[in-house]
């Protein structure tokens, strides 16, 4: 059997991480709590640590010391662990990466064919469902490339409900898009969180932190400066860095 | 990245669909200079294909069995193919049996083709296809059954034996390339010691030295009574040669495929040879596929090699033929038509690498 522990009700409770890359350090006692439901948004200065922190989340990324549970079960180097928690979590990339050389329906039911052992009818019926849920099962046989920036990144959240998962991961999952696109992303991730999906999302649309986040996290240089409800954070920041962020990014 | 579907579109040609009056205005005779050289040369290749075509039509000789009739003649000699066609495409190989190997022939363009078609891309098709074809092969070459004569493989030769080298090359080679390729990237130390070895040892030495180790050396090692078949020993070592360049060029695709192919895989949770057989190898083959058709191309030449066990492959064969004092003059004649058989399967093969191509950018494969 598997390690537990308790986490509380925590889903996801990351305890003074540390990552370095090398000799550089990139991520100094983080500390984060995530509840079932909740929506974290995690925003910051480029280079400050957000994408490595939610990439040790599903060990994209190896920490060095401190401790990532993930229902209880802790992320260490025990494979049967890495994939237990794996199999919680989806993510979105910024940059999409959706499998080219694979239609869109096919890049969905990859995973449900090869690790969840699905047959091939019901895994292109649960596509097909999450197809219509990010509102375009018309593009199913197309490829990847085919389809605008929106698509391919609502193809690639669609790919990751495919799998299940109970915590959802994004990483700055419209800043590679178009304006025009943003919008449908972003709706499609309102709606996601509606339906009670515990998410973390690193992004710089404050909109959607307003919105949609029950907590938002500022990291600088590695370390989380700040956290609070979205009305604190942005109506009565405590801390300087947190206000000089707020100033630049909502200049913009 | 080569995208599957996206058709690259074609490089704007500005000469594209203009008239030919006005392509040769503008790219033959720019100016006085060029025209002048457009004149001095296209004179040259008049001549010249003139001379070709005197030499080899006008003045040629097609059909005759008389050596004396070629050498009255002023031109080629085509009829020294007619005569001699059957010892260099088949070598030693008894001349009662050659409807064997024409038949050997038959069978395995048969299975190639069927093969090349994407449509029937299907191991339950390829894998049994490929086992009755390499059954049915063998049998006709070898025979001993079905009242058919035992023909040892010492006595094969001609273009049944560089098809059988060149197939077996690629058959056993590009299997060991992938897994050479796979395990230099592999995170397994062991794996990537072995496989760096390997390559750059195999590399690092002229195949005629590999060939003379699984000729000569490699038999000291088995046990006493135990005996590998020559040609098969020979195989084995041009296409583990082979298997390492291969390997390094497929290894040029691997590390082309973006990272994040192998995140998005490693985040749907895929194993890891999930993730090399369904995400990374397609993308990494499909990029690596020109030069990996080349290396192909170039395998199917080196199957002259086989001179070193006292095997005659298409060409060795023909200079053997071409000993015979009587016709030995029309050497010429005799290789151009051995390279044209060498430029046909060249030909197709890369035509055929260009389809693939083709059908991986309308996103077909
Ligand atoms: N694989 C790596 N090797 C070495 N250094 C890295 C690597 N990945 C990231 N870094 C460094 O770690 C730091 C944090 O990177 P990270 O990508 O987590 O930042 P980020 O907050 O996501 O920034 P951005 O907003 O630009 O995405 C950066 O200084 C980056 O240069
Ligand atoms: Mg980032």
């Amino acid at each position: 059997m598997l390690d537990t522990h308790d986490t509380n009700d925590a889903v996801i409770k990351i305890s003074s991480l540390c990552k370095w890359f090398g000799q550089f350090k990139v991520l100094t006692d983080v500390d984060l709590e995530v509840r079932k439901g909740e929506r974290v948004v995690i925003c910051g200065p480029s280079g400050s640590g957000k994408s490595t922190l939610i990439r040790c989340i599903n060990r994209l990324e190896e920490h060095q010391s401190g401790h990532i549970w993930v229902n209880g079960l802790e992320m260490t180097d025990n494979i049967k662990n890495i994939e237990a928690i794996r199999r919680n979590i989806g993510m979105v990339f910024q940059s999409f990466n959706l499998f080219p050389h694979l239609t869109v329906l096919e890049n969905l039911t990859l995973g449900p064919t090869l690790v969840r052992q699905m047959k091939k009818k019901d895994a292109d019926a649960l596509a097909m469902q999450f197809l219509e849920k990010v509102c375009i099962p018309e593009q199913a046989h197309k490829y990847p490339l085919q389809l605008s920036g929106g698509q391919q990144q609502r193809v690639a959240i669609a790919r990751s409900l495919c799998m299940e998962p109970e915590i959802m991961l994004f990483d700055e999952p419209t800043s590679a898009l178009d304006p025009e696109m943003i919008k449908e992303v972003l709706d499609t991730m309102i709606e996601l969180a509606d339906s009670g999906m515990t998410m973390i999302v690193v992004t710089h649309e404050m909109g959607f932190a307003r919105t949609v986040a029950n907590n938002v996290v500022l990291m600088a240089d590695g370390q989380i400066v700040e956290t609070g409800p979205p009305e604190s954070f942005f109506g009565n920041p405590q801390h300087e860095r947190t206000r000089t962020f707020l100033d630049q990014i909502l200049k913009h | 990245m080569a995208s599957p579907s996206l058709a690259n579109p074609a490089p704007f040609d500005p000469d594209a669909r203009m008239p030919a009056v006005e392509w040769m205005k503008r790219n033959l005779f720019k100016n006085a200079f060029q025209s002048v050289l457009t004149i001095i040369v296209s004179f040259a290749i008049m001549s010249l294909a003139w001379l070709l075509f005197r030499w080899g039509v006008l003045d040629a000789v097609f059909v005759t069995n008389d050596p004396q009739v070629c050498r009255e003649a002023a031109g080629a000699c085509w009829a020294v193919i007619g005569v001699k066609h059957r010892p260099m495409l088949f070598g030693l190989y008894p001349y009662e049996e050659h409807w064997r190997l024409v038949l050997m022939i038959v069978v395995y363009l048969a299975t190639v083709v069927i093969s090349l078609w994407p449509r029937f891309w299907n191991l339950r098709i390829l894998v049994p296809l490929w086992i009755a074809s390499v059954t049915a092969i063998t049998v006709l070459m070898f025979g001993g059954v079905f009242g058919l004569r035992y023909v040892p493989s010492n006595d094969w030769g001609g273009l049944p034996l560089t098809i059988i080298l060149f197939t077996g090359t690629v058959l056993i080679g590009m299997p060991v390339a992938v897994l050479l390729a796979l395990g230099r990237r592999s995170p397994l130390p062991f794996a990537r010691g072995i496989s760096v070895i390997f390559i750059e040892c195999l590399r690092g030495v002229p195949l005629i030295t590999i060939l003379f180790v699984a000729v000569n050396v490699f038999p000291l090692f088995l046990p006493q009574g135990m005996e590998v078949n020559k040609l098969l020993r020979i195989t084995v070592g041009i296409a583990i040669f082979f298997a390492c360049y291969q390997a390094e060029v497929i290894r040029g695709g691997l590390q082309a495929v973006p990272r994040g192919q192998y995140e998005a895989a490693a985040s749907i949770n895929l194993s890891y040879w999930q993730t090399t057989r369904r995400i990374i190898l397609p993308q990494a083959m499909r990029i690596a596929l020109p030069s990996i058709t080349n290396h192909i191309v170039a395998a199917m030449k080196n199957t002259s090699f086989v001179i070193i066990i006292g095997l005659f492959d298409i060409l060795t064969a023909t200079s053997a033929v071409m000993q015979d004092p009587l016709w030995r003059r029309y050497y010429i004649e005799a290789y151009l038509f051995i390279a044209f058989i060498y430029l046909f399967f060249g030909y197709a093969l890369s035509r055929y690498a260009r389809q693939v191509e083709k059908w991986i950018n309308i996103g077909r494969i």
